[in-house]
């Protein structure tokens, strides 16, 4: 059985300018241990997807319209706030882009990471503390028995997302969701956050759902890949895969946008036109009016995903019926 | 032949001071310490380093946003560091910014139309009558419709705000552009539009251009050359490809090993140098060469003499003192 089992995901938000369908129809799993990568553009769905198995969607506008998010067994979707509570920030954690928004400012980091031990294991405060220090020690700050007093403001970004990281994995969560936690840091140090999860990861068999952008970042990563363009899953497959053998012509067009893919000077793939407006009707494949390859059969009719190679899915419908090779 | 951009020994320092009422200066922040380049007319110059490495302030120090402290900057043979006054706004004309974020750079009680016609009033007198025309020109020049002139700044995406800010830059003619990250706020579909257009406009107008980005990738593609910059210096200076395949600093050989490539067969082969600890204060910056502690090559020398940007082999440009023999040990 997997770790998290996500059928037919539909998440909204009713706007005053119409119905946003930000996650239109989701479904993946991920297995324990397991490295599974989101990517796609802001507005492709894949943060959203994340919240709404976190309960942390505002009600209203948002609302979950349908589908189901099994988390060991339990939907995570219809279960009581009680439960969900028993779960979230113990078995399952998170870790956000921006440290400084995500740790509260007043408080010393020692109050904040000793949180989840007392509320989830009521630890006594003086070991809480003990765990909290080899916590900081793990993911490599330095001093951290003084620097355990400080606020956030006292570190560096780079040093704040450790803390953060710290925190997330302070009760030995189960599932790690990192929603692009190393954009706004510098490639030096985000090597080093990289390698620390990986580290960690090893050691506790923890599985981690890593969103992001930087296809580069994913491809060093990841075992698997979710390709999301308007709130759908378009390509799905091993990482290998997904780079080596794109079967979605929108995974295509992206790498074959990033200047590192292609050789110096030329002149990089532009995607014509604009990510879609998911708040109005779209075609049945989201990216037909962009795509190259698009036919009118992909405006109409049945779009789904479907596994074309082993473990190795598309929504292309050309590519399904394999008129298209990429 | 003398270069178009000619930086000289430039220094940026900001004092640091405490106290509310009897402010003393109690340190120096050490932004750009010491800069020397020159630019090629039409060149293509990539700018990068860590947060907090001088590159962005550099950038606004050759545009004479901020004061140089010491050194000079001379744009086709005439300084701008002695420029004051009407005569530093009448040189403005001739070098123009873009920055990163295109929702906060832009007015957004001002249409497009109202943006671009203030820029082109600026540098010249234009008959009224004349304007709607070079507005519209100019927007096709950086591929946008001129039916949007009336649109205001929140009806665009990000990629066609950005736009939006070079066809501004573009409006006073300008011989050279500083873009300051102009591609970290956008999306990857829509940076390769960006990137393209930056290309195709330098070349098409002869433009000389400094990129700066933290982005190693986004910066080879781009630039003729690269220069790195570590705690308010050049530590190396090159060709793109040449910096980027063979790096040889050792700060630039982390900083190219931590790239990560968009190829998973790749990145599993690749050996990464992965540095300890976060860059430096430029406060206190550490003695001798400033990269030493986070070095894995450092001996004692580096943490007593300051090593110069040297030129070894020709055309290449590094600031160590190890090179020869880092080099004959590869």
């Amino acid at each position: 059985m997997p770790l998290l089992e996500i059928q037919n995901l539909r998440t909204s938000f009713h706007t005053r300018n119409g119905i946003v369908r930000a996650v239109d129809g989701v479904s993946f799993s991920v297995e324990q241990g397991e490295t599974l990568g989101i990517v796609g553009e802001s507005g492709s769905g894949k943060s959203v997807t994340c919240y709404s198995l976190m309960g942390l969607i505002p009600k209203p506008p948002g609302r979950i319209e349908s589908g189901t998010a099994r988390f060991d067994g339990a939907d995570l979707l219809t279960m009581k706030d009680a439960e969900l509570n028993r779960i979230r920030g113990k078995r399952i954690a998170m870790i956000f882009q921006d440290p400084m928004t995500s740790l509260n400012p007043y408080l010393r980091i020692e109050e904040q990471l000793i949180e989840p031990l007392v509320i989830h294991e009521n630890m006594p405060r003086a070991e809480a503390v003990k765990r909290a220090i080899r916590a900081l020690e793990e993911v490599g700050v330095p001093d951290a028995a003084r620097r355990i007093r400080s606020h956030p403001h006292e570190f560096s970004g780079g040093m704040r997302q450790r803390v953060m990281i710290a925190m997330a994995l302070i009760t030995q969560p189960d599932l790690l969701i990192a929603d692009e936690p190393t954009t706004a840091l510098d490639v030096t140090v985000q090597a080093q956050i990289l390698d620390l999860i990986t580290r960690l990861q090893r050691e506790r068999g923890m599985a981690v759902i890593w969103i992001s952008h930087d296809l580069g970042v994913v491809a060093g990563f990841c075992r698997r890949v979710l390709v999301m363009y308007a709130g759908r899953v378009v390509e799905s497959g091993p990482v290998e895969d997904i780079f080596a053998r794109p079967l979605h012509p929108y995974n295509c067009a992206l790498q074959r946008s990033i200047p590192a893919l292609q050789g110096k000077g030329a002149e990089l793939y532009t995607i014509p036109g604009l990510p879609p407006d998911v708040s109005k009707p779209l075609p049945a494949c989201a990216f037909a009016d962009r795509c190259e390859f698009a036919q009118p059969g992909c405006r109409t009719g049945e779009v789904a995903l479907k596994e074309i190679e082993f473990g190795h899915a598309s929504a292309c419908v050309r590519v399904q019926r394999g008129e298209l090779k990429l | 032949m003398t270069p178009f951009l000619e930086l000289r020994d430039v220094k940026t320092h900001f004092p640091v001071e405490h106290g509310l009422v009897f402010r003393k200066r109690v340190g120096t922040v050490r932004a750009v310490d010491g800069v020397s380049l020159s630019l090629r007319q039409g060149e293509i110059v990539g700018l990068v380093g860590e947060s907090g490495c001088g590159k962005s302030t550099l950038g606004r120090t050759i545009l004479q946003l901020i004061p140089a402290s010491e050194g000079t900057v001379a744009l086709g043979g005439r300084s701008l560091t002695a420029l004051r006054g009407a005569d530093l706004r009448a040189a403005r004309a001739d070098f123009q910014m873009i920055f990163q974020d295109p929702y906060a750079s832009l007015n957004p009680r001002m249409t497009v139309f109202d943006t671009l016609a203030e820029a082109i009033r600026s540098h010249r007198a234009v008959p009224e009558a004349e304007l709607p025309c070079r507005v519209a020109a100019l927007m096709e020049k950086v591929g946008l419709a001129p039916r949007f002139q009336r649109k205001y700044p929140h009806e665009f995406s990000g990629g066609q705000r950005q736009r939006i800010a070079i066809a501004r830059a573009l409006a006073v003619e300008p011989k050279l552009i500083v873009a300051d990250e102009p591609v970290s706020a956008l999306d990857v579909s829509i940076q390769a539009q960006i990137i393209n257009l930056l290309a195709k406009l330098s070349r098409e107008m002869g433009l000389t251009l400094i990129f700066i980005s933290h982005d190693l990738s986004v910066v080879r593609h781009i630039s003729d050359r690269i220069a790195v910059m570590y705690l308010g210096k050049i530590v190396e200076l090159g060709p793109a490809a040449e910096v980027f395949d063979h790096p040889m600093h050792p700060y630039t050989q982390a900083l190219v090993s931590a790239v990560a490539v968009p190829d998973p067969v790749k990145a599993k082969l690749r050996q990464r140098i992965v540095l300890a600890g976060d860059p430096p204060s430029p406060l206190n910056p550490p003695s001798g060469c400033a990269f030493h502690p986070r070095c894995p090559h450092a001996v004692e020398a580096c943490k007593v003499k300051v090593p110069a940007l040297e030129e070894s082999p020709p055309g290449r440009m590094v600031a160590c003192l190890r090179t020869q023999e880092l080099e004959a040990g590869r």
